[in-house]
């Protein structure tokens, strides 16, 4: 760019208030601008030579700027005007004095008229000399007046004379006055020649048309000083090579001759300078006059932008000679349109992140929605499904031919299979949909592992050892999702059972330091609370499994080969659901294995360290570990083995009650034992009881092909009243090899022998109807209550052993009865239910038990969220709904000893 | 007169079969029959009829509430729902039960057209399973009449 911005000299321009578009220090003082860039015009050539322009401004070539002129359309329709003006004006002129003029000569045709007159008079009767004094440019005048004297004479005035014709007196007077005439016609014409002369100066200073054009030229230019000198712009000529021919406004630091004669390129250096240069070209060759804006980044002045207007010149000829530039900065307009711009941008890239994380949430939602309805599909099938499992363990209690029978083993294994798969997807799509909770609930590790080892003992078909070793470090009690972390056990240990078939499977407890990958926030664990790291081995001697099938071992629905998923079956759920249930509780699985040699899945989870003071309260199995009252030192034995060995169930010294690894489907543990007490010891009347008692206990003996037996009502029984009982006997084998065993437990079944109360707190006719069918098929009876404030009623007129109790109902729901009858177990009285407007009649025979009634809740969903509000309201579990017989035998088995 | 029954009993099999197939009834409906026994033989038609009843009765309630100028009552549509929906999934009408679901999340979104639509096919719904229900009853008798055994139907 080659322009410059003050381009005078003066001192006037030094303190102009525009501010240079340039940069304060470009090109030092003022002074030194001076130096360089005084120019005198360069000359008065051409049309302008007597143009002279008293203050000059610098015009960067004035030599080249006449010539342009000549040459061009512009340049020279300009000229003409300036031309055309002034010959305007001359003609006014003109006019004028030719006006003035006739006037004049008029006048004195009048006066040499007269004149002429005089003199013929005096010629033909004075015979005077022509005397009169004539000025020689009239004398030809004088001859026309000649030619024409007569015509003139006819209306010549005559001088009167008074006195008497042809007398001394009459020609001396009339010589006195044709003197006078003289005299005043010589001093007319006198003046006229004056005025004459005069009226000729006047003409001829008129006459000079170059002092007005100077004059306006001056004010033109002026005018044009004024306004170009504050604007921000660079004007400038090129011609067809580009090269500089006029610059106005250049850049302060270059000289005239820096630019004149130069192209853009050779006088910058930089970006933008050759795309400036190619656009002039462009608009060159099109011919075609555009605007643009360039970014210039040079040496000289830095980063500017200007927008810039080249136009072709044309001469008269129409030929192209190059080009008229014009350029503006507008650097900081650009800065703040950009700015705009980017801000326009991040605002629409935000509303794009925003609408994005919509969609992500939206989608985030509908996966959400997707899990949920898988779990409760699962559920749906799942409840229907136990229900027929239930059906056909209860089937398989009842008279059965062979072949039925081996159906039937059939339906039950399968179910069985189908339902495990239901739970595993179950437990992780609540995991994944993060619906899972994990209760914090105090346990004590070795009976954990004790427990999961007899669970798997008990269901042990294969002559392995099991065992379970706990160093002396790990707490008696800690404070984990006891639930989840057996749930990981016993699918790590059935696993290796499965993969294992000689040798020893076996658990390994120790506490560990915090691993690496642990960080203080995990788990909520705070520094205040003393957690502590427990490492898990799960180890066996098992068929191991193949380098290359780790990656996937943890992957939902893969196992190691699908050859072993023929072979061993499965779901290849168990391990995608122990991996994410640890991660979910801040630990790590992890598993290392040797083909034939064996496998070792290890997880590591932090725990919180139980306070000793307060006792464990929940319902969990270390509870009911505690009912059977436990072997003292039960809680601090750190090894147990289980072998498979006839009479030895328990290393530690467990009652020696009969062999229950073959027992197919059942737990062996002493309290399923009590559930068949509870019908059981009603019937110790009845001859049948003893076989009763060892058909539970002594099936296991008849391997798969165990029969069972099924108590009976005869009658309808109604609300309460005392059933008797039935019951068959099993068939004559299982009777007969169990004899012995059964007779050791009739001592142990005599002594509890009450039928326990029930409660069902149901206001749909229908569930009351299945329910009760059930409650018979398992040898129970139970009062009815339609809503909640029936059931208080109930309860507090009757000492029930457990309550079930329908979440959803009306008059008074089962949440809120719940919270009512809690309230009675601390307080003593009924205040807060009557408050709550429960209608009560509190008599003197009412039962006060301050036991806590248990209390299971019956719902229709079974998400954590709604078990968590049986919870919260003091419900002790639930079972969901549809209610089968399966999950109303487990309940009852749990709840009544 | 042996020829009879067995091809009552093919009849009945192939029928009951063809409800679950339908999805008409699901496992629910065997865990009831399971429970019938010699002691309450008559115990899936008594909860039955009792059902069907109650379904006479739900869904009149539904439609009376449904049908109220002005302002309909979802909550007491949706408490007749939920009746209906435990009913019907404790004798395992596995159809009924599916629409009462829907019913249901229609019922808390207000959706009036939806609803009303939803309590026609359940009108629809459980009065063709009791007809369909009817009809299996009668295959029994038949059978029993003909000096048959209900045969166990083997849903697998």
């Amino acid at each position: 760019m080659v322009c410059e911005m003050e381009t005078d000299q003066t001192e006037e321009m030094d303190i102009e208030v525009l501010s240079s578009m340039w940069p304060e220090d470009v090109g030092g003082t003022q002074a030194d601008n001076n130096q360089f860039n005084v120019e005198k015009p360069a000359g008065d050539s051409d049309t302008l030579k007597e143009v002279d322009i008293a203050e000059k401004r610098t015009m960067a070539d004035l030599k080249r700027l006449p010539e342009l002129m000549n040459t061009t359309d512009q340049g020279s329709s300009q000229l003409t005007n300036l031309v055309k003006q002034w010959e305007y004006m001359q003609d006014h002129a003109v006019k004028l004095l030719r006006e003035e003029l006739k006037i004049l000569t008029k006048q004195r045709e009048e006066a040499e008229a007269k004149e002429l007159k005089i003199i013929e008079e005096h010629n033909f009767e004075t015979q005077e000399p022509e005397n009169v004094p004539v000025l020689d440019d009239t004398s030809h005048l004088l001859r026309r007046f000649k030619h024409t004297k007569r015509d003139a004479l006819v209306g010549s005035k005559r001088v009167e004379i008074d006195e008497e014709f042809d007398t001394v007196a009459y020609w001396k007077q009339k010589a006195l006055s044709l003197e006078k005439m003289l005299e005043a016609s010589t001093e007319r014409e006198r003046r006229l020649i004056e005025k004459l002369n005069e009226s000729l100066k006047t003409m001829e200073s008129h006459s000079a048309p170059v002092e007005e054009l100077t004059q306006n030229l001056k004010r033109a230019e002026g005018f044009l000083h004024f306004i170009l000198q504050n604007a921000p712009i660079v004007m400038g000529h090129q011609d067809k090579d580009l090269r500089y021919l006029f610059i106005y406004n250049k850049f302060p630091t270059l000289r005239e001759q820096d630019i004149l004669g130069k192209t853009d390129v050779e006088i910058f250096h930089g970006g933008g300078v050759k795309e400036s240069e190619d656009f002039k070209r462009e608009v060159l060759e099109k011919g075609k006059a555009s605007k643009r804006e360039i970014t210039f980044e040079t040496d000289l002045f830095g980063s500017k932008t200007f927008l810039i207007y080249v136009e072709p010149v044309y001469n008269k000829a129409r030929e192209k000679i190059g080009i008229n530039y014009m350029g503006m900065e507008v650097t900081d307009q650009v800065r703040k349109r950009e700015k705009m711009a980017k801000l326009r941008e991040d605002n629409a890239v935000r509303k794009a992140m925003e609408s994005e994380l919509n969609k992500t949430i939206h989608i985030t939602e509908e996966t959400m929605r997707a899990k949920q309805m898988l779990a409760t599909m699962s559920h749906e099938i799942r409840s229907p499904l136990s229900g027929v499992v239930g059906m056909a363990e209860i089937l398989s209690t009842t008279r059965l031919d062979k072949e039925q029978r081996q159906l039937l083993n059939v339906m039950i294994s399968s179910g069985d299979l189908v339902l495990q798969l239901i739970n595993d997807i179950l437990d992780l799509s609540k995991v994944e949909s993060g619906v899972m909770r994990l209760e914090a609930t105090k346990f004590r590790p070795r009976e954990v592992v004790k427990h999961v080892l007899q669970t798997a003992a008990a269901s042990l078909k294969k002559d392995l050892t099991l065992e379970g070793n706990i160093t002396d470090e790990v707490p008696i009690e800690v404070v984990g999702d006891v639930l989840r972390i057996r749930q990981i056990l016993t699918n790590l240990i059935s696993n290796a059972i499965k993969f294992t078939h000689e040798g020893k499977v076996g658990i390994k407890l120790k506490v560990i330091s915090q691993p690496s990958f642990a960080s203080e926030e995990q788990n909520g664990l705070t520094e205040t609370e003393t957690s502590v790291w427990i490492r898990c081995d799960v180890y066996d001697t098992g068929i191991g499994i193949p380098e290359n099938a780790l990656p996937c071992l943890f992957k939902k629905y893969m196992q190691a080969s699908a050859d072993h998923a023929r072979k061993y079956g499965g779901t290849g759920l168990g391990l995608a659901i122990c991996k994410q249930l640890v991660e979910l509780m801040g630990g790590q699985l992890t598993v290392t294995s040797q083909v034939n040699a064996g496998s070792t899945f290890t997880f590591i989870l932090p725990y919180k360290v139980a306070t000793s003071d307060d006792h464990s309260d929940d319902q969990d199995f270390s509870d009911m570990v505690d009912h059977h009252q436990a072997e003292p030192d039960d809680t601090t034995e750190g090894y147990f083995q289980f072998k498979p060995l006839l009479g030895t169930i328990y290393s530690n010294g467990g009652p020696v009650i009969g062999n229950s690894n073959f027992l197919p489907h059942k737990v062996m543990l002493t309290s399923p034992l009590k559930i068949i007490n509870g019908f059981v010891a009603d019937t110790s009347n009845n001859t049948g009881q003893s076989e009763t008692a060892q058909v539970e206990n002594g099936c296991g003996y008849m391997d798969e092909t165990c029969s069972g037996q099924r108590p009976e009502s005869v009658n309808q029984y109604e609300n309460g009243t005392c059933p008797s009982k039935e019951t068959e006997s099993c068939s004559s084998s299982s009777q007969a090899s169990s004899e012995g065993g059964a007779l050791e437990m009739e001592s142990d079944l005599t002594v509890s022998s009450k039928q326990p109360k029930l409660l069902l707190v149901e206001d749909n006719k229908i569930n009351i109807m299945v329910a009760k069918s059930m409650m018979k098929q398992l040898g129970y009876t139970f009062d009815i209550a339609n809503n909640g404030v029936e059931a208080i009623t109930a309860i507090k007129d009757t000492s029930y052993d457990l309550v079930l109790m329908d979440v959803c109902m009306p008059v008074l729901d089962g949440l809120k009865a719940t919270r009512l009858i809690r309230s009675y177990e601390e307080s003593g009285n009924w205040d807060a239910a009557i408050e709550a407007g429960v209608d009560i009649k509190t008599s003197e025979n009412d039962v006060h038990s301050t036991n806590r009634l248990p209390i299971i809740a019956m719902t229709a969903n079974t998400l954590a969220e709604s078990s968590e509000e049986c919870y919260a309201n003091g419900m002790d579990s639930f079972i969901s709904k549809p209610v089968t017989l399966q999950k109303l035998k487990e309940c009852l088995r749990q709840y009544l000893h | 007169m042996d020829s009879l029954v067995a091809q009552l009993q093919m009849q009945y099999r192939n029928y009951v079969l063809s409800l679950y197939q339908q999805g008409f009834l699901d496992d629910q409906f065997t865990e009831l029959k399971s429970l019938q026994d010699d002691g309450s033989p008559d115990f899936v038609s008594e909860v039955l009829s009792l059902f069907f009843d109650d379904c006479v009765k739900l869904v009149g309630n539904m439609a009376r509430a449904l049908d109220q100028t002005g302002t309909v009552d979802f909550s007491q549509v949706g408490a007749s729902v939920h009746q209906l929906k435990g009913s019907s999934s404790s004798v395992g009408a596995k159809r009924v039960k599916g629409l009462c679901i829907n019913f249901k999340e229609l019922c808390e979104a207000k959706n009036y057209e939806g609803c009303v639509r939803c309590l026609q096919q359940v009108d629809i719904e459980y009065k063709t399973l009791k007809a369909k229900l009817q009809d299996m009853f009668n295959l029994e008798k038949q059978i029993v009449q003909a000096g048959g055994i209900v045969p166990q139907v083997d849903i697998k």
